[in-house]
């Protein structure tokens, strides 16, 4: 198989990574040698196979749903590269 | 005071608890080493006055009855610490500050030990050489412009440069176990579901682990019977009976079944890993054990299962990172512009590359080919451990395919890179236990591992035999300080 810029230029607005001509270039180059690579698996026959979605073999357990950290809202907004008091702030959406 | 790094973590313990040595006596030497060793690259983030007021006031009032009193240790910077800097190694973290403290530092911490600081890693855990982070390459201890391996490479390279008397890494594909192999050192990957993952930045849920890093089995056993606890906070913890590791640690395997994997004989691996090998088959018989030939006939697929698996994770898992919460933020000139130039600028090429891949995986068309496809072979991989386990109690292989390369050696090329991790991976797919423990040397004299693999939840057993096998082997682990000037 062969990814093309186009394929990549795709993959790039679903992965929202900006990418420009060249690095999209070398994108594709890695990702067809990665994919050669991966391509192995075909040699495998997996009709019959359930697919291993975890190995943990547990049931996911309830708790309760009660707040336990308290009063973290300043440190939390702290990591914001930009807000507004109790606000994150981000480029204007509605024009 | 210079011999206070050169002792085991058991023997500081040993020595704080006599009141030989004070907390503060140890955490001064170890900063005063991580001072000499800046060469290494080993630490992100220093925190050597706090550690320093933190023994002081141990010192003041010590509780003696802790597993680790007072007894200084740096982590890999994918542990989230309550107020200190935590980074994964990447661009788009490099200013953020946890508000929480990991589950599994937070047991150490309660045991007694203080923080030193946080260490280098490949970014998000996502490299095989410490070259993917953001904060540079970490240096081997043991040579000038050697790789550490990855992606817990600054916390072995701390552990062999003796920065600190113990650490802790994540293991994902073999980021615990190689680079313990590439320094000479003993790093334990834990079944999945033994250490829980709260507050360790994630890359590949199905497969993160922490686990212990060491000098010596016995260090090993004693952090691994700390930080495996069972965790509400982790979905996939696991409720199970939990041995008191270090202090049920015995050398005695006689009459174990030790399983020798047919498969694990890759073609171009070097002479000398074989050698290794077989050198490692007549310690385990040395000991008592006997070796049963296996098959695990799906070997060869793990590598590609993983490169399916793992991305498309870390696809799902790094879409957090939009420059609005937390980190990095690029400037757009609307909403979608600013995440795409933030997340372009933010994260490194490997990174960028690896959500590339799980985003192609796992949309509309290809679904099923890739990921579905992976997901079944993933099942094959288990089954063949499952069958193995029928006839054997533990499994013996190399940890590497190769010895510590050089700095840049393998950068541009990923899939020689990803290839390191060859006999590392299979066991994260199948969520098993392994230990790698350093058992020669190479030619040019740089370390070799041996790994242990043993059945989900049997810790106790593949530390036995590691710590069996140490005592024979008696290995000598080769720091020359070339780094300090």
């Amino acid at each position: 198989m062969s990814i093309d810029l186009k394929t990549i230029k795709h993959i790039s607005k679903l992965s929202r990574i900006s990418v420009d001509e060249k690095k999209a270039e070398k994108l594709a180059g890695d990702l067809n040698s990665i994919f050669d690579f991966i391509e192995k698996l075909n040699e495998l026959k997996t009709d019959n196979v359930e697919p291993l979605t975890s190995v943990a073999e547990t049931t996911l357990k309830l708790r309760s749903d009660e707040v336990k950290s308290k009063n973290i809202r300043e440190q939390i907004v702290k990591n914001s590269p930009q807000d507004n008091e109790d606000y994150f702030v981000v480029p204007k959406v509605i024009e | 005071m210079s011999d206070i790094i050169k002792q085991s973590l058991t023997e500081l313990v040993e020595n704080i608890k006599n009141k030989k040595l004070s907390s503060t006596e140890v955490t001064k030497a170890f900063i005063d080493r991580s001072e000499k060793s800046k060469e290494l690259n080993a630490y992100i983030t220093e925190d050597f006055t706090s550690a320093l007021n933190k023994a002081k006031k141990f010192d003041q009032k010590p509780n003696l009855d802790l597993k680790l009193p007072g007894v200084p240790m740096a982590v890999k910077d994918l542990f989230c610490t309550k107020d200190v800097k935590t980074t994964a190694g990447s661009k788009i973290l490099n200013n953020f500050v946890p508000t929480y403290e990991s589950t599994v530092t937070d047991n150490i911490w309660k045991e007694g030990a203080i923080l030193l600081g946080k260490l280098n890693c490949d970014e998000f855990a996502m490299g095989s050489s410490n070259e993917t982070s953001f904060f540079g390459n970490v240096q081997n201890p043991i040579d000038k412009d050697l790789v550490p391996g990855g992606s817990s490479g600054g916390s072995a390279s701390a552990v062999a440069g003796q920065l600190t008397p113990i650490t802790i890494g994540t293991d994902t594909g073999g980021s615990i176990r190689q680079p313990a192999s590439f320094t000479g050192t003993v790093g334990l990957k834990p079944t999945y579901g033994s250490c829980s993952r709260y507050g360790i930045v994630a890359f590949a849920s199905s497969l993160d682990q922490a686990g212990p890093m060491a000098q010596n089995v016995k260090d090993c056993a004693l952090l691994q019977e700390i930080i495996s606890t069972y965790d509400s906070k982790d979905s996939t913890s696991i409720d199970f009976k939990r041995n008191q590791y270090s202090k049920e640690l015995t050398n005695n395997i006689k009459g174990k079944k030790i399983g020798i994997p047919k498969e694990y004989r890759v073609d171009g691996m070097p002479k000398e890993i074989e050698d290794l090998w077989q050198k490692g088959i007549q310690y385990v018989k040395d000991c008592g054990a006997e070796t049963i030939d296996i098959s695990l006939p799906h070997t060869s697929y793990a590598l590609p299962t993983y490169y399916i698996v793992a991305p498309a994770e870390a696809s799902s898992n790094l879409a957090r990172y939009d420059g609005v919460k937390y980190g990095f933020r690029a400037k757009g000139e609307n909403l979608i512009d600013m995440y795409e130039k933030t997340r372009s600028e933010g994260f490194g090429s490997e990174v960028q590359r690896r959500i590339m891949i799980g985003t192609y995986v796992l949309s509309s068309g290809y679904y099923d080919a890739y990921y579905l496809k992976a997901q079944k072979v993933r099942k094959l991989i288990k089954n063949d451990f499952d069958e193995a386990y029928k006839k054997v109690d533990a499994i013996l292989t190399p940890s590497t395919p190769s010895s510590a390369f050089k700095i840049g050696e393998k950068k541009d090329d990923p899939v020689s890179m990803y290839l390191n991790d060859i006999f590392t991976v299979p066991v994260n797919l199948a969520g098993l236990p392994g230990i790698s423990i350093p058992a020669g040397h190479d030619a040019k004299g740089y370390p070799l591992g041996l790994q242990i693999i043993g059945k989900a939840f049997d810790e106790q057993n593949i530390l036995n035999i590691a710590y069996a096998m140490e005592e024979k082997i008696d290995f000598k682990n080769k720091i020359t300080d070339w780094w300090i000037k």
